[in-house]
């Protein structure tokens, strides 16, 4: 049974909630989905760690080094942890989601797929996980399909079904989608793939923040997250990888810290994890990402996941009642918290102008997932997100914000 | 009330004058702003002399791209095309009267770039064209 959060508790570990956009005016933070609030927690970790502990990590015996090289690389372990992955040599540091997708694509998918090979990705992918795909076709004549979505914003599984018996080699799709909140059946997408032997690539950087992921009961083949839309700071995310798939790929990019040896005309890459990660890492952010995931996991994702569908469930039920709003995606059980909406008669740059000078901050425009706009025929949609420290108020100012800028626009 | 939505901007946006297509046409020039969607679709008629006598806008997006463009081409018409060579940001401005921070401004200009595209006989509306 999840507790219900002391959010009043929560809110004091994120000072920037309390800072006001302009005089008088308290910020409203709605836009988590694109990236999450930070807590003191992380803040400080990161802090302390330049403060105390920067030094470059591995080779160096010298104190510093040693003790940057142990927090560095303990945070993977807490991270290998937080999605169960089987051992912290399957965790990837990356910058981001979009760096991990690309990884797979330049390493895994241009040593695996020639010509005609078939790759099927879904009609609600971000950009990051379409670009790299356009960008192989082009160069490898690679073949894309799509998993169409339904009008209620859901995967279409029978035509999943249909496109598999076309084997494809790679089938690669958001575990949530970041315009209308779908949560795919992740695991059963995974199954049916594997079936016919395709390898299964995960777009995690939603569903990472606000699910309890297990990567060996999904039985994905790769999974991708960013930290900064869980409580992290930007520039670091990760790739999780089954260890096999990663022992036989080659190297990504090439430099310090990814070799064994190196010979004037020739070199022998390291082992996992650090033949992916050339170069000196983001050492502080891989510190702050630890400490995100040991703050996730403190609060507890089953009771945050709780929290957000009571307020997913709440907002769009206000949302609703306005008139003129329609809302995108499925009811609040299919869905994670997100609810993007048009307001009619207003272009979402205007609502989420308006909502601005009340504190609100909402995302307008169409989300890096213009495709997904095309399908239901409009150019953008208003996107209010929201996260473990979302309230009930906030959605009540949010719809009152709304109801103004109807006004308005009388 | 803000400036930003002061109502002209809002009437502009609500009732145009000049939303439309002409056809026959002597220039017609189409964009997007990339980052809203936002679409403007400018046709004109010019007389022998080079002065526009007749001009319309089509298309959709925020107000404030909108408005902009009703504006101005209602700023446009009757002017020769010498003198809409030289129209700058600030002349949009001008018209518009408010303020605009930097996302908002390329909703604003869009409008401007995609008529000096048109009038010089560009393939692409550039940003240089309305700085
Ligand atoms: C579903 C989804 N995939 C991928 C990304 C890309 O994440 P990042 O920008 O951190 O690489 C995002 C972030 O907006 C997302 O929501």
């Amino acid at each position: 049974m999840p507790m219900s959060l002391n959010i009043k508790e929560i809110r004091k570990d994120f000072p920037i909630l309390e800072r006001e956009t302009q005089s008088g005016v308290r910020l409203t933070y709605l836009d988590s989905t694109a990236t999450s609030q930070k807590p003191l927690q992380v803040i400080e970790a990161m802090n302390d760690y330049y403060r105390r502990s920067n030094a470059n990590i591995h080779r160096g015996v010298h104190t510093l080094a040693e003790e940057a090289t142990a927090m560095y690389e303990g945070a993977r372990e807490k991270i290998a942890k937080f999605i169960n992955a089987s051992s912290p040599r399957e965790i990837i540091y990356t910058r981001n989601t979009t760096e991990s997708i690309n990884l797979v694509a330049y390493s895994w998918a241009r040593a695996n797929l020639k010509q005609g090979d078939l790759v099927i990705l879904t009609e609600m992918e971000h950009h990051s996980n379409l670009v790299p795909w356009h960008m192989l076709q082009a160069e490898r004549g690679i073949e894309l399909d799509f998993i169409p979505v339904t009008d209620d914003g859901l995967l279409d599984l029978e035509v999943y079904k249909a496109l598999l018996k076309r084997t494809p080699k790679l089938v690669s799709f958001t575990h949530m989608s970041n315009v209308l909140g779908t949560i795919n059946p992740a695991g059963e997408i995974i199954r049916l793939g594997h079936e016919v032997g395709a390898i299964m690539l995960v777009d995690g950087a939603q569903s990472v923040p606000h699910l309890k992921v297990d990567v060996q009961a999904l039985d994905a083949d790769f999974y991708a997250f960013s930290a900064h839309k869980m409580c992290g700071p930007t520039g670091i995310g990760a790739l999780h990888g089954k260890s096999a798939l990663l022992e036989a790929m080659p190297p990504f990019m090439g430099g310090g810290d990814m070799i064994k040896e190196v010979k004037l005309r020739s070199f022998r890459p390291n082992t996992l994890p650090h033949k992916f990660e050339a170069g000196t890492p983001a050492i502080a952010e891989a510190v702050g990402f630890g400490v995100a995931v040991d703050y996730l996991t403190k609060i507890g994702m089953d009771d945050i996941a709780a929290h957000e569908h009571e307020i997913t469930s709440y907002a769009l039920e206000r949302l609703e009642e306005i008139p003129g709003v329609k809302l995108f995606g499925p009811s609040a059980d299919k869905k994670g918290g997100v609810a993007a909406f048009t307001l009619e008669g207003v272009h979402p740059h205007d609502v989420a102008q308006i909502l601005d000078r009340d504190g609100i901050a909402v995302r307008a425009g169409h989300h890096c997932a213009q495709p997904l706009h095309e399908k239901f025929s409009i150019p953008a949609t208003s996107r209010a997100s929201f996260y473990l420290y979302s309230t009930k108020e906030e959605v009540d100012l949010l719809v009152n914000g709304l109801y103004k800028v109807k006004e308005m626009f009388g | 009330m803000d400036d930003l939505y002061r109502e002209v901007i809002i009437e502009h946006y609500k009732n145009p004058g000049y939303r439309g297509k002409l056809d026959p046409h002597d220039i017609s020039f189409a964009d997007n702003n990339p980052l809203c969607g936002d679409h403007i679709q400018i046709d004109l008629r010019v007389d022998a002399g080079g002065v526009v006598t007749d001009a319309r806008f089509d298309g959709h997006g925020c107000a404030i791209s909108q408005a902009s463009a009703d504006l101005l081409i209602e700023s446009v018409i009757g002017k020769p095309l010498e003198e809409i060579k030289k129209l700058n940001k600030d002349d949009l401005l001008e018209l518009l009267g408010i303020e605009l921070g930097p996302v908002r401004l390329k909703c604003a200009l869009l409008s401007l770039k995609v008529l000096k595209a048109g009038v010089y006989g560009l393939g692409e509306a550039s940003d240089s064209l309305v700085e």
